[in-house]
């Protein structure tokens, strides 16, 4: 057991636990925060995975960015919670079962099949770094990195004509 | 200095012609459109005398391509003018004759569109005459059968069209199909002729895998050492569509009813230029002919047989167009003849000849039918009847549909209140040379000519044939030959005195008029031509023979034989004195039937019906294609096809099937039960099915995930 | 370094868990946090297996995810926004008029 284990123990519970909280708060806003500090215990992951730029950009862009804009939309609607249903009954026992099937599934594939494991090399120092990153991002990677300002920019354009209000009206 | 580069021009020009008619000739008047028409053909004329002129000093042929034809395998055929002496020779009368009658047509049709009250069709007729004269040069200056074919075929389109020029009456006017019936007639004759060609010529193609001139005649006479029987077929299938086009017998009996169409055209393309393309045809392919002697004595016998049968048919025919249609098939026969023998230089110079006497004749025979209608109608005018519509007045706007129902009614007032008139008669004419002097010397000089008096040119023409009709040994053809030149003689010394001499029978021939003088100088050129004309071969002279021996090498000199001469002379002249003594001395009375009845009896009644050609035909032919017609239409359409077979075997068949396996029960239980079993299975899967389709994306989700855990476990568990 | 395969462990259980909550939650806007966790869950085993192999294209390839997601959610958020606005109420069972 060493100190790495440990550790990736006690995040790993942690993130388990913040995403089920995300799952059962019956107060959105509650989800909302359980899911920041979920994506907090995935940052710390990554950092652990020499992947440094990555996590900044999970905490930033995740945790800061869209989480804020989710309890900005669920706190301007009003819609922390809602009222019980009675549509769909078989919904909720039947997700149940596919889900525990959907991790036997996974299970069976990691302790049986034994899919992914081995001795794993120690990459250099600068693997992961932000001035990898931005190497490849800037050379080999240039044309999609610049599309997705395109795509951002359609989605800026898309939210704003969605949520304007209609003059004809 | 040659012209030869003018070669295409003969068929360019009068093809200008009739273009520029077409599109602009709306707007322009009578005397232009004749002009414009009349100048087309008048430079064609002129182009072939220069090529003529060029001829004189390179007599060898001369072909001018203007662009490849066909090109199939070893079919290789380019669009090619020849220019040699007999294509050359053709040309000439083809457009010297054409240019004539055109300049007569400008007054002829001036006064027939006016009795027929349809202004429009002048520019029309201009137009079907300029296409004739271009479809008659590519006829004579093609380079090959098929050439030769498409101006053959273009031809017989125009004397079609022009046949039945005034389709919707008949030749006097009257609502009726007959013109139509008439120029049909003239189509479907053309047409047997027109396979015999055809015949000939794929087996021409097949023998000497060309159809062009040299190439054929060059290949003849090895063909004819090893395989005559073909050359003799190729020649008797050309033999054929020369009697179709060249009307002999059996195919002549389209020719006289051809003279339905206006005067010009009997002129033209009846009696001068188009019908003697079968001579042409045959003088052309004189090397065929001469390597298979059989061939050449069954076309010989053809036309001298034809000219004796048509000359008696003459003696008894009443309609002055219809005697001149019947000499013409019997000259067409002697021309025939002498291309048939080999005489090909006397057959071509009677063919001249006959163009310039008989162009002559029809002309001169429709100024006095003009003559005729224009004291008929002053009559109509003076006793206070209705006028003849349109006179004088501008009537264009008649032309529309009901303008030509309104003619068509005020025809037939007409009829009811007037006797039926016919301007062509000749029982109704009788003392005209007083009336018309100048139409009866030119009539005078073309019947001249045409009986073969000295010194007019039918007599050096006829003479030659009759020659050589003796000196080679052609015994029968020679008598048949000498008879029908006798008939000849005597039926038109018949006609002068009935037309000219004696007292009017009809008050329309006291009161005929002179023609004005486009219609008459026209006719003095082609009666100077009809005097002198026999200079073009001369005996001891012989200009023709040597001109076209550079074309035909089996041209002999002919000779002149004064036994011949005088024998031929001699009945011609007493044909003419039986004729005074029939008709000139005691002239016709009204309503007097002819002399020439009483003495003959049946056999006058015979020539006069035209020895029941016609009606042995549709007894024999057409009566007989009606009955077959009839009996596939009744019994192997309806009674078999229909009656038995649909209605019988199908239907009958399909209705027994269905009774006996679809009866009641089967339909109901079986068939029925089954469909309406699956549209219900159908709906109540469809009915469940639907419960799926709830609207909610949970669900939705659901089965996405269902999905995602079924695939998962099959790639893990396969 | 911990075995490559707890993290994919963790990885599947996060995605199982956010699986649920697309299924089972009415608010769009949890389902929509779900969707996230989603996208997490993988973003996590794809820099996983970016150290196992010592790749940076997978890296990479999570930032477009990222770059994706925040395209996504703000269009997605705009569509909720503008549903409030014609239904007054997000509840995901109201919008079922797919069925036609």
């Amino acid at each position: 057991m060493t100190i790495d284990f440990i550790l990736f123990l006690i995040l790993a519970l942690v993130a388990i636990a913040a995403a089920l909280g995300m799952l059962l708060s019956r107060n959105a806003v509650y989800s909302a925060l359980f899911l920041v500090l979920n994506f907090g215990t995935v940052a710390v992951f990554y950092i652990l995975l020499n992947a440094p730029f990555i996590a900044m950009a999970q905490v930033s862009v995740y945790a800061g960015a869209i989480m804020v804009l989710f309890l900005f939309v669920i706190m301007l609607l009003g819609t922390e919670t809602l009222p019980p249903s009675k549509s769909l009954p078989w919904q909720r026992p039947l997700a149940f079962i596919l889900a525990l099937i959907l991790a036997g599934e996974a299970t069976y594939l990691l302790l049986v099949r034994k899919a992914a494991s081995g001795p794993i090399p120690q990459p250099v120092d600068t693997f992961g770094s932000p001035q990898a990153v931005g190497q490849a991002l800037f050379n080999s990677y240039l044309l999609p990195f610049e599309i997705t300002s395109v795509l951002l920019l359609v989605a800026m354009v898309g939210a704003i004509v969605l949520t304007q209000k209609d003059k004809g009206k | 200095m040659t012209f030869f580069y003018l070669a295409p021009w003969i068929v360019f020009f009068p093809v200008i012609g009739l273009l520029v008619n077409i599109i602009l000739g709306h707007r322009f008047s009578e005397k232009v459109v004749g002009t414009v028409a009349s100048l087309a053909s008048g430079l064609a004329f002129v182009a072939s005398a220069l090529l003529a002129y060029s001829l004189t000093q390179h007599p060898e042929a001369f072909r001018w391509t203007i662009g490849e034809w066909i090109h199939i395998g070893t079919l290789q055929l380019d669009w090619t003018f020849r220019v040699d002496t007999l294509s050359t020779t053709m040309m000439l009368v083809v457009s010297g004759v054409g240019t004539l009658i055109h300049i007569y047509a400008i007054g002829y049709m001036h006064e027939d569109v006016r009795f027929k009250s349809d202004l429009k069709r002048f520019r029309r007729f201009f137009v079907f005459l300029n296409l004739f004269i271009a479809m008659m040069m590519i006829l004579v200056s093609g380079d090959s059968y098929l050439m030769l074919f498409v101006g053959w075929e273009g031809v017989g389109l125009c004397s079609f069209l022009l046949i039945g020029f005034w389709y919707e009456m008949d030749t006097l006017g009257r609502p009726s199909w007959a013109n139509s019936d008439a120029a049909k007639k003239a189509m479907i004759a053309n047409r047997i002729g027109d396979f015999g060609f055809l015949i000939a010529s794929f087996l021409m193609f097949w023998t000497f895998r060309s159809l062009q001139f040299d190439q054929v005649f060059e290949q003849a006479p090895v063909i004819a050492a090893s395989n005559p029987g073909l050359i003799t077929a190729i020649t008797l299938f050309l033999l054929v569509g020369v009697t179709g086009k060249s009307a002999q017998i059996p195919l002549y009996v389209w020719l006289p009813d051809a003279m339905a169409g206006p005067t010009p055209v009997s002129a033209l393309i009846h009696a001068a230029t188009m019908v003697t393309a079968g001579v042409y045809l045959v003088a052309r392919s004189a090397a065929l002919y001469v390597t298979v002697p059989a061939a050449q004595y069954i076309v010989a016998m053809v036309g001298a047989v034809t000219a004796l049968f048509a000359a008696t048919i003459a003696v008894g025919q009443y309609d002055i167009k219809k005697v001149l249609a019947y000499s013409t098939i019997s000259q067409l026969g002697f021309m025939v003849a002498g291309v048939g023998m080999g005489a090909f230089a006397a057959g071509m110079f009677h063919l001249i000849t006959h163009a310039f006497f008989k162009a002559l004749l029809f002309l001169s025979a429709g100024s006095v039918i003009l003559g005729m209608e224009r004291g008929h109608h002053h009559l109509s005018k003076h006793e206070g009847h209705k006028g003849h519509e349109g006179e004088g007045s501008p009537l264009s706007s008649r032309s529309t549909p009901e303008g030509s129902r309104e003619r068509a009614r005020v025809r037939e007032d007409r009829n009811h209140h007037e006797e039926i008139f016919d301007p062509g008669d000749m029982r109704n004419m009788g003392g005209l040379r007083k009336t018309m002097p100048v139409t009866f010397w030119l009539y005078l000089i073309g019947t001249l000519a045409l009986a073969g008096i000295w010194p007019f040119a039918g007599f050096w023409s006829k003479d030659e044939i009759l020659a050589d009709a003796f000196r080679e040994n052609f015994t029968a053809v020679y008598w048949l030959l000498t008879v029908a030149a006798f008939f000849t003689a005597f039926y038109m010394g018949r006609q002068i005195w009935m037309v000219f001499f004696g007292r009017p029978r009809h008050e329309a021939a006291a009161h005929a008029e002179e023609s004005p003088k486009i219609i008459t100088i026209p006719l003095m050129v082609l009666a100077v031509l009809s005097i002198f004309g026999g200079a073009l071969n001369y005996p001891g002279i012989e200009t023709l023979t040597k001109w076209l021996e550079h074309t035909i090498e089996f041209i002999q000199p002919g000779e002149f034989v004064m036994n011949v001469a005088l024998i031929s002379t001699g009945l011609a002249l007493f044909a003419i004195l039986l004729s005074w003594l029939l008709y000139g001395l005691r002239p016709l009375k009204k309503n007097q039937p002819d002399p020439l009845k009483k003495m003959l009896g049946p056999i006058f009644t015979g020539m006069e019906r035209k020895w029941f050609v016609d009606e042995g035909y549709f007894a024999l032919f057409i009566n007989r294609y009606v009955d077959v017609a009839r009996f596939t239409a009744d019994m192997i359409d309806w009674k078999f096809w229909h009656d038995w077979f649909h209605e019988k075997v199908i239907a009958g068949t399909y209705n027994f099937l269905s009774n006996v396996t679809l009866n009641r029960y089967a339909d109901q239980r079986g068939i029925d039960a089954f469909f309406n079993g699956l549209g219900e299975w159908t709906k109540n899967a469809s009915a469940a099915l639907r419960q799926v389709q709830n609207g909610f994306v949970r669900s939705y989700a659901l089965f996405v995930l269902l999905g995602v855990v079924a695939i998962l476990g099959y790639l893990l568990f396969k | 370094m911990v075995d490559v395969a707890y993290y994919v462990a963790l990885s599947a259980i996060l995605f199982t868990i956010g699986a649920l909550g697309v299924l089972i939650r009415r608010n769009p806007l949890i389902i929509f946090m779900s969707v996230e966790l989603m996208l997490n869950a993988a973003n996590l085993a794809m820099v996983a297996f970016t150290r196992v192999y010592t790749v940076l294209e997978g890296q990479i390839f999570v930032f477009f995810i990222m770059t994706v997601a925040a395209a996504e959610v703000a269009v997605g958020l705009a569509l909720i926004v503008a549903i409030f606005r014609t239904k007054h109420s997000i509840n995901i069972d109201e919008m079922n008029n797919l069925k036609g």
